[in-house]
C-alpha cells in the first residue's frame, strides 16, 4: 500500500504498529526442489508441541482428514493420508514444504495451505492475513511428524 | 460393511446420488420416520397453527388465500422467480413476500422460529415428492452462479464445497460422514444444532469451518446455491422435515 498524503509521524507509527500486531509478516524461505531444508525460525521444532499441535481441532485441524498415532482422538479422518509413517517416507523439508504450501506440489490439492496468505478468497474476518500456523508451529509439526517413523 | 453398501445399492439402484438420510444411522433414520419421535414435527405444529392465525394490517391467515392441500409440492421447487420479485427467492423469501405484500405484516427475522415453523409446514406438505426444480430459463444463470460458489475455493483453509461434497462425499471428516449435500430435508432438525435450521444456516456452518465470512442472511448467493444444489438434486425424494446428525 502507497500513501497518497504525508501523514503526521504518530499517526503513520500508530498504523504500522497495530499492523504489525494483527498479522505476524511471513518469514522468508528457499524452496529447494520438492523442500524447504531450512527451518522457518532458523531453530528446531518441539514434537511434543507438535503432536498437540495436530490433535487439536482449532490449531492444527489436521485430524479432521487426517489420520494419526493419536490413540486417544477417537474422531480422526480418512480423507488424506495417514500421518503415520510420514518421518520414513518424506524428509524433513519435504514435509515443512508440505506444510507450508502443498500446492506447490499439487495445485489441485485441497491440504490447506498452513503458511501462505495469497491466492485466498473471503477470508473470514479475526483469520484475515494470518496463516493456519505461525512458523514456530510449523516447526512444531514438522519435528513431530519427522518421529512418526512407523 | 459388506452389508452396508449392499444395502445402500439396493435403495439407491442405479442412482449414484445419496441422501442425507442414506447417510445416517439406523437409529436416526428410525428418529426421523417416526412422527412422534422427530423433534421437527413441533415446529411442524407450530407452523401449522401459525398458518391459521391472522396477521398484519390485512388481517389475513395464510389458510384464507391458499385452500388446504393446495401447497402440495411447493417445497420442493423453490428457489423460483415469484411475482413481484426481479430475483429468485428461496421459500422462506416466499414466506416473507406474502408476509409483507398480503397480510402487511412485518417480515419475519432470518431464522427465526416463527420463519422455521412455518418452512417445516411447508416443507412437510412435500415429503414423499421429487424435487422438482421450475423449468423457467431465468434459473439458468442463476444456478451458474451457485455451481461457480459451491465449486470456488474460499476462507483461511482455502477449500471449496465441492472439494468435500463431490470429492470426498462417503468418507469421514473428523469422525463425520461427509454427505453429497442434497438438500432433499430442509428445514433440518440437527442434532448438533438441537434445534430447527434453515439450508442458510448449514451453508453458514461450512463456510464458517473453512474460516470463510459467511455471507449475509440476506444474500442472494444463497439463493443461487440452493437453486444450484436443488437442481443437482432433481428427481431426488424430499424427507423434510428431516433430521440430521
Amino acid at each position: 500500500m502507497r500513501l497518497r498524503f504525508i501523514l503526521p509521524l504518530a499517526v503513520v507509527g500508530a498504523v504500522w504498529a497495530v499492523s504489525a500486531m494483527a498479522q505476524e509478516e511471513l518469514r522468508p524461505y528457499v524452496i529447494v526442489g520438492d523442500s524447504i531444508p531450512d527451518s522457518l525460525t532458523g531453530l528446531s521444532g518441539d514434537a511434543e508441541r507438535g503432536r498437540a499441535i495436530v490433535a487439536s481441532r482449532t490449531a492444527g485441524l489436521c485430524l479432521l482428514c487426517h489420520s494419526a498415532p493419536i490413540p486417544e482422538e477417537r474422531f480422526q479422518g480418512n480423507l488424506a493420508p495417514n500421518l503415520a509413517g510420514a518421518g520414513s517416507r518424506w524428509s524433513e523439508g519435504q514435509l515443512r514444504l508440505r506444510l507450508v504450501d502443498a500446492s506447490r506440489l499439487n495445485p489441485n490439492t485441497i491440504m490447506p495451505p498452513y503458511y501462505r496468505l495469497d491466492r485466498l478468497h473471503r477470508v473470514a474476518r479475526g483469520f484475515e492475513d494470518k496463516p493456519i500456523l505461525s512458523a514456530g508451529q510449523i516447526e512444531d509439526v514438522v519435528a513431530y511428524l519427522v518421529s512418526l517413523k512407523e | 460393511m459388506v452389508f452396508l453398501a449392499s444395502f445402500a445399492a439396493a435403495q439407491g439402484g442405479a442412482e449414484d446420488r445419496r441422501s442425507g438420510y442414506q447417510d445416517m444411522g439406523a437409529a436416526l433414520q428410525k428418529m426421523q420416520d417416526d412422527d412422534t419421535a422427530n423433534p421437527a414435527m413441533l415446529f411442524v405444529q407450530a407452523g401449522e397453527a401459525l398458518w391459521k392465525q391472522k396477521a398484519g394490517a390485512s388481517d389475513k391467515a395464510c389458510a384464507d388465500c391458499h385452500a388446504a392441500g393446495s401447497m402440495k409440492g411447493v417445497a420442493a421447487r423453490y428457489p423460483a422467480f415469484t411475482p413481484g420479485s426481479d430475483r429468485p427467492v428461496d421459500l422462506d423469501g416466499r414466506i416473507n413476500l406474502c408476509r409483507t405484500t398480503q397480510q402487511k405484516a412485518p417480515a419475519f427475522g432470518p431464522e427465526s422460529q416463527e420463519l422455521l415453523q412455518l418452512s417445516a409446514y411447508l416443507a412437510l406438505q412435500s415429503r414423499g415428492l421429487p424435487i422438482a426444480p421450475p423449468d423457467d430459463a431465468r434459473l439458468t444463470p442463476v444456478r451458474a452462479e451457485g455451481e461457480q460458489l459451491f465449486k470456488g475455493r474460499q476462507g483461511q483453509l482455502n477449500l471449496s464445497c465441492a472439494d468435500c461434497h463431490d470429492d470426498n462425499a462417503g468418507k469421514s471428516l473428523g469422525g463425520a460422514t461427509i454427505p453429497q449435500a442434497h438438500p432433499t430435508g430442509y428445514p433440518i432438525y440437527r442434532l448438533e444444532w438441537q434445534t430447527l435450521g434453515s439450508l442458510k444456516r448449514r451453508l453458514r456452518n461450512c463456510m464458517i469451518g473453512m474460516r470463510a465470512e459467511p455471507f449475509a442472511y440476506d444474500a442472494p448467493e444463497y439463493v443461487a446455491l440452493e437453486a444450484y444444489l436443488m437442481q443437482r438434486a432433481k428427481g431426488m425424494t424430499m424427507d423434510a422435515p428431516a433430521v440430521r446428525p
